[in-house]
């Protein structure tokens, strides 16, 4: 039991059940999965249609925290990519072609590809800090997005591309498909190779791993590439969801969510330890509060208060010193009990 | 063999002295460059476009941006210790929801509320103050926090822009200062007033030498027995309170309360501070590049607005490719003085 309790994984899992159970007594039918034209309907799947965009983005900000840094320019990332491809789609004369789309979506890839090998060069070859390396890509971003789709939303009618963000295949949203893979290919690359203990050791202190004979730069810079590829297929997913392209407000605030997912995932933001699944899990989450303020008739506007409550609580937990200052000082002036006990009183509670 | 000593001595003594004396000047280096990138603008300015040169113009760019000088400033002493405040551009829009709900729907006079909102984002710094400190909490996430909470206070209070209608926000909003057919707002005036207190709280007091000493080094700061925790709390308490002041400003100018306003206000500030040549590590820059800093970014969009034919959009790409090289240059600089 306390076993349990103590896992990782615990906490983020316990919060979503919570919440999934707070939504079914407010809306009944919650739970139920139908199979419709093929395709599997429900809330369930809803919420995991539009958690894949927030599992891609969190995805590669986890690798990014693990190494030590962070990447606030996904967000603009997110929207360059969206750009990209429905510039290219949008000029094609045949917009059906399975073709046009793969060549867009690569064009797309290969862009957010070098804007994350851009923050990787500065963050690990100029050594500049991580928020601020990133913040330029942040602040020049939007304009670049801006500036390819000419300041105005392109829309396209391109059904091949509309699979990637609201098509199906095999009854399942083509999305949570591309999410689950690149999730695997992940948890392969981190897990089954020494790969995501060099990051950890690079994350944890780049100059003993870079002395211990890793080569962290080149570690940091990928980290980042897998970061910008990551927001880059985020990207083409939300703006295939909506067949359209808007340079203002595609991935507008994600950073911050993509953050907030990791965090409640259990990845210390100091870098050097990180939980794939705990980021999946915490992108889940997310949406999963969005979709329940939503049910529940709240302006959807103030899940920014709840963010904040949340934010504010997970970091007070994770900080050694709030713990000592707030336990620590209890602990005192209480007749000394034994330690051992407790659990013990836990246990039945 | 004594002869050869004091040659020794002495060479190195005058080898020593002109690095000292470049040591020196390299401290000013970064708004040097600032200052003749901002008259480089200016001149290109004034040769490409007919009226640029107008003295009205650059008074123009002073009353468009006070709300942003003012933040900058609290910003600056931020920076200056090494932190980063996120949460300024959520307070100013709290401000001005607060002002226009407190002013419009509870009827509530002036005198009471301008105080008031003030205190309430001085408190807002405060608190983060205290949680980055005691809790031992990276600014980055802690002010982002205050973000989150600050916006989501606003749609709190109202999803929809309230208009302002009093009569002293009217009043303010419209009155001008003259001088020999030149005018400014009385917002130009207040925001010169808070960057003159701020350049002489910075440079003549022991909380200015403080914020500088922090920055340089905490560790250092600890052991000399400086009050790093109390300088630290305190530079959040003056970030939140110039955040109000700059919301008290913008109110003026927009005359309404939105949640939306000032929407990545944050990352103009903390361009500004940067292109001021504020180093971003801490312990180094003046105030008075962060005056030239907000002036660039808004000589940047008087240029994008003479020029016509260019977007908005432009003025996000040019501010990202600008803070890009000061970074750089920071770079360049503290890499040689160390």
């Amino acid at each position: 039991m306390t076993n349990l309790l103590r896992h990782r994984l615990f906490w983020p899992l316990a919060i979503l059940a919570l919440l999934l159970l707070g939504n079914l007594a407010f809306t009944p039918g919650f739970f139920s999965i139908q199979l419709r034209d093929g395709h599997l309907y429900g809330s369930l799947i809803d919420i995991l249609r539009l958690s894949a965009p927030l599992v891609l983005v969190a995805l590669g900000m986890t690798v990014v925290i693990a190494t030590g840094g962070i990447d606030l320019s996904v967000g603009a990332v997110v929207a360059i990519a969206g750009a990209l491809a429905c510039l290219r789609i949008s000029e094609q004369d045949n917009q059906q072609s399975v073709s046009v789309v793969l060549l867009a979506v690569g064009l797309a890839l290969l862009g957010s590809l070098l804007l994350g090998l851009w923050n990787g060069f500065l963050v690990a070859a100029v050594g500049i800090q991580p928020i601020i390396a990133t913040l330029i890509l942040m602040v020049a971003g939007r304009g670049i997005a801006q500036l390819i789709t000419g300041g105005q939303i392109i829309t396209i009618t391109s059904d091949p591309y509309r699979l990637i963000g609201a098509g199906y295949w095999l009854t399942l949203p083509f999305s949570v498909l591309i999410a689950v893979v690149v999730t695997a290919i992940a948890v392969t690359l981190t897990r089954r190779t020494a790969l995501g203990l060099l990051i950890e050791a690079v994350g944890g202190n780049p100059r003993a791993s870079r002395l211990a004979g890793i080569r962290s730069r080149r570690l940091i810079v990928s980290a980042y590439v897998f970061c910008g590829l990551c927001a880059g297929v985020a990207g083409l997913m939300i703006s295939s969801n909506v067949s359209s392209a808007d340079g203002n407000n595609a991935g507008l605030l994600i950073e911050l969510d993509a953050i907030l997912a990791v965090v409640i995932g259990g990845t210390a933001l100091a870098g050097g330890r990180f939980s794939i699944a705990g980021t999946v899990l915490g992108a889940v989450i997310i949406k999963t509060l969005d979709t329940t303020i939503y049910t529940i008739g709240i302006t959807p506007e103030t899940t920014l208060l709840f963010k904040a409550v949340v934010v504010i609580v997970l970091c007070l937990a994770q900080s050694p010193a709030f713990r000592n200052r707030v336990f620590a000082r209890r602990r005192h002036p209480d007749p000394p009990a034994p330690t051992a006990s407790a659990p013990k009183l836990e246990v039945p509670a | 063999m004594i002869d050869l000593g004091e040659t020794k001595t002495g060479t190195s003594t005058a080898g020593a002295a002109l690095p000292r004396l470049l040591d020196a000047r390299r401290r000013y280096l970064p708004v040097l460059a600032t200052l003749a990138l901002l008259a480089l603008m200016y001149g290109l300015g004034a040769v490409n476009y007919e009226g640029f040169s107008d003295t009205q113009v650059l008074l123009n760019v002073l009353i468009d941006n006070a709300f942003l000088l003012v933040v900058a400033v609290g910003m600056t002493f931020v920076i200056l210790t090494g932190g980063i405040d996120l949460s300024v551009g959520a307070v100013v829009a709290l401000t001005t929801m607060i002002s226009a709900s407190l002013l419009e729907q509870r009827g509530w006079p002036p005198g009471v509320v301008l105080p008031l909102v003030l205190l309430i984002g001085a408190a807002f710094g405060f608190a983060m103050g205290c949680v980055i400190h005691f809790f031992e909490i990276q600014p980055f996430i802690a002010t982002l926090a205050g973000m989150f909470l600050a916006r989501g206070l606003c749609y709190v209070i109202s999803t929809d822009s309230i208009p302002i209608t009093d009569g002293f926000w009217t009043t303010m909003a419209q009155s001008k200062l003259r001088a020999g057919g030149f005018f400014v707002s009385t917002s130009v005036l207040i925001a010169l007033v808070v960057v003159l207190g701020a350049a002489y709280v910075l440079a003549y007091t022991r909380l200015g030498r403080d914020v500088y000493a922090v920055g340089g080094s905490p560790q250092s700061a600890l052991l000399m027995g400086l009050p790093v925790g109390r300088t630290r709390i305190a530079v959040y308490t003056i970030s939140g309170f110039c955040s109000a002041l700059g919301g008290v400003l913008l109110s003026f100018y927009m005359l309404s309360g939105y949640g939306l306003h000032a929407t990545g206000l944050e990352l103009d500030a903390i361009a500004a501070v940067v292109i001021g040549g504020t180093l971003l590590t801490g312990g180094s820059g003046y105030l008075f590049g962060t005056v030239l800093g907000v002036l660039v970014l808004g000589l940047i969009q008087t240029i994008i607005t003479f020029q016509g034919n260019l977007s908005s959009w432009w003025t996000k790409i040019v501010i990202g490719v600008l803070l890009a090289a000061f970074i750089l240059l920071q770079r360049a600089v503290s890499r040689r003085a160390s």
